[in-house]
């Protein structure tokens, strides 16, 4: 994988946002730098997907800001901003069957990529997102006849075919066995080991543990805890965060039951 | 087939020389029997004065026109099913020809339409753009076609509801024959005076539809993951309500309201560019154009009393395979 770096990587501070009149999200500050791999926990309605919405510039904030290289996403044009940040949301509908990659091919929309006519370093960088995802094989069928494992890879190489150096990815590993879970974490972790920042939500705190560099806890709209995972991550933080009684030990973690 | 390079050429030149033949076929076609090389001679400037006449102001505008309507309608179906998602998604279906329809026959009505020519058109353009605006608005709050496609049943009940009330006020049964004809949908006695008026508005919106191509494309990942891979959501929305509304105006005001062609074309070139919205836009347009000059000649070959109206029959053959199309739909998630 190859891209270009950024030299702060993303700053966000302060950021609140509301919508009809419910805070949800209070005065967030975090950072997301090259080389780093942060795991986003909380439970469901914590406000997660609405921080990184906000962070990326998608949805309306009350306060604060979110920079990436001294600009705010908010108002950097959307394709400028798409070729510094690949996002990954949540819901990730396909409309139409069409190929496996022309829909990686979408990721190279921010660089003016028009499907069916692939050039020059368009093509090359959807060929290595293709290849990275260990897609070739079936780069040519249509999207309706995969998996939903062979999906989430279809989904990560056109994230990475912006050749972004940043990646904010909303829950993607959700709905996926325990071997694909582990095979796009570990997709994720080449990005990150190629020099990349990636930003990503997990509800498996066993796969937080074991693959990211920093935890970012969230808890009713508020960030609670930011650090290294063997910091931060606690039985008292498991109790307080989720309501359930877990047992950590190194690089073991055990959720026992509701508290 | 290189990878990365699937190119919707052939079917773009299938669908160019097809149009051509039919477009010429259309010309074959009238009250005076003519053979093929005088039709020709004629269309090249050549043969006799009378059949220049015919050939070139009668034949030639009617093909044309349907041609026009067609490719406006194709190219807007296209489009807004790329927008919003759906295969069903078409001017018709979701009210916008219904209330460029009655744009047109409030222009009829107040007698605008006798004052200038280009009356009509911007009657019907201007219903036109409302009825989309509409459909954009109530899509910025629903992601369901459904709904979308129930507003635009309101959207139709109420503007036919309209039209009713202007035939029945009508002040004198020609105005109400005039309407009537409208709401029908025709392309017989068009002159290339009726298409100058109309084809600025067509050409602009086709021209905003191109440019705003590749969004759609982008929209493959629904909204969300569009604006992530640097889409201008808002403007992408404003360009697509534009150009079909525009294009679509055009067309009513053109024919009247034709439905179902703006579903059928696109449902059919979608497979043959990789249901890429994008790319399926010009040879949707192409043949829609296509199917409506086919539907023209069809129309004055069955032989009936008084001859039988275009948006008639492409709604007796459009609707059903609307169904048809709905019927295959599985998807749960809309």
């Amino acid at each position: 994988m190859t891209f270009s770096q950024t030299g702060s990587g993303l700053q966000v501070s302060g950021l609140t946002l509301e919508a009809g009149g419910t805070v949800l999200v209070e005065d967030a500050s975090f950072s997301l730098r090259a080389g780093e791999l942060v795991a986003l926990l909380g439970p469901n309605g914590a406000g997660k997907t609405t921080l990184l919405r906000g962070a990326i510039g998608l949805a309306a904030r009350s306060a604060g800001q979110a920079r990436i290289d001294g600009r705010d996403t908010a108002e950097m044009p959307p394709r400028w901003r798409a070729r510094l940040l690949a996002y990954l949301p949540q819901n990730r509908p396909l409309a139409w069957p069409n190929p496996v990659r022309d829909v990686v091919a979408l990721g190279r929309f921010s660089h003016g990529a028009a499907l069916g006519r692939l050039r020059g370093a368009d093509r090359d960088a959807v060929e290595r997102a293709l290849a990275a995802c260990d897609l070739d094989e079936l780069a040519g069928r249509s999207t309706a006849t995969l998996s939903g494992g062979e999906l989430a890879r279809v989904h990560c190489a056109r994230a990475f075919a912006a050749e972004a150096p940043l990646l904010i990815a909303d829950e993607p590993v959700a709905e996926l066995d325990p071997y694909h879970q582990f095979r796009v974490m570990d997709l994720i972790r080449a990005f990150v080991d190629a020099g990349g920042g990636a930003l990503v939500v997990l509800h498996d705190v066993m796969l937080a543990r074991r693959y990211s560099t920093r935890l970012i806890w969230m808890k009713d709209g508020r960030i609670v805890a930011d650090g290294p995972p063997a910091e931060t991550l606690t039985a008292t933080r498991l109790a307080e965060i989720y309501g359930v009684r877990g047992r950590v030990e190194g690089a073991r973690v055990e959720i026992e039951g509701p508290l | 087939m290189r990878p990365g390079r699937t190119s919707a050429f052939p079917a773009l030149a299938g669908l160019t020389l097809a149009s051509m033949a039919a477009l010429f076929a259309a010309c074959l076609l009238g009250s005076t029997p003519m053979e093929a090389e005088r039709v020709l001679a004629a269309l090249l400037g050549r043969g006799g004065a009378g059949d220049q006449l015919v050939v070139v102001h009668i034949r030639l505008p009617r093909a044309l026109t349907a041609f026009a309507v067609g490719a406006a309608l194709g190219a807007s179906g296209a489009a807004l099913q790329g927008l919003l998602r759906n295969p069903l998604a078409e001017p018709g279906v979701l009210g916008v020809s219904a209330v460029a329809s009655l744009g047109a026959t409030g222009a009829l009505y107040y007698g605008f339409a006798a004052l200038s020519a280009w009356a009509m058109p911007t009657a019907a353009i201007a219903g036109a753009l409302a009825g989309t605006g509409l459909i954009a608005l109530a899509a910025l709050r629903t992601a369901s076609a459904v709904t979308l496609i129930l507003i635009g049943v309101g959207l139709s009940s109420f503007a036919g509801a309209a039209m009713n009330l202007l035939m029945n006020l009508a002040p004198n049964p020609f105005s109400l024959a005039d309407m009537v004809n409208w709401m029908l949908g025709s392309v017989a006695n068009r002159s290339f005076l009726d298409l100058a008026f109309a084809a600025p508005f067509l050409v602009v919106g086709l021209v905003i539809l191109f440019t705003a191509r590749r969004g759609l494309s982008a929209l493959t990942l629904g909204e969300e993951a569009a604006s992530g891979v640097g889409l201008n959501l808002a403007r992408q929305r404003l360009l697509v309500v534009l150009g079909t509304g525009f294009a679509t105006g055009a067309a009513v005001a053109l024919a009247g309201v034709i439905g179902f062609v703006g579903i059928v074309a696109p449902h059919i070139v979608r497979p043959l560019v990789d249901h890429d919205p994008a790319r399926s836009l010009l040879p949707s347009a192409l043949l829609a154009g296509l199917i409506l000059v086919l539907a023209d000649i069809g129309v004055r070959l069955v032989p009936t009393v008084s001859e039988l109206k275009l948006g008639v029959v492409a709604a007796l053959i459009g609707a059903p395979a609307f169904i048809w199309i709905a019927m295959q739909r599985r998807t749960v998630h809309d």
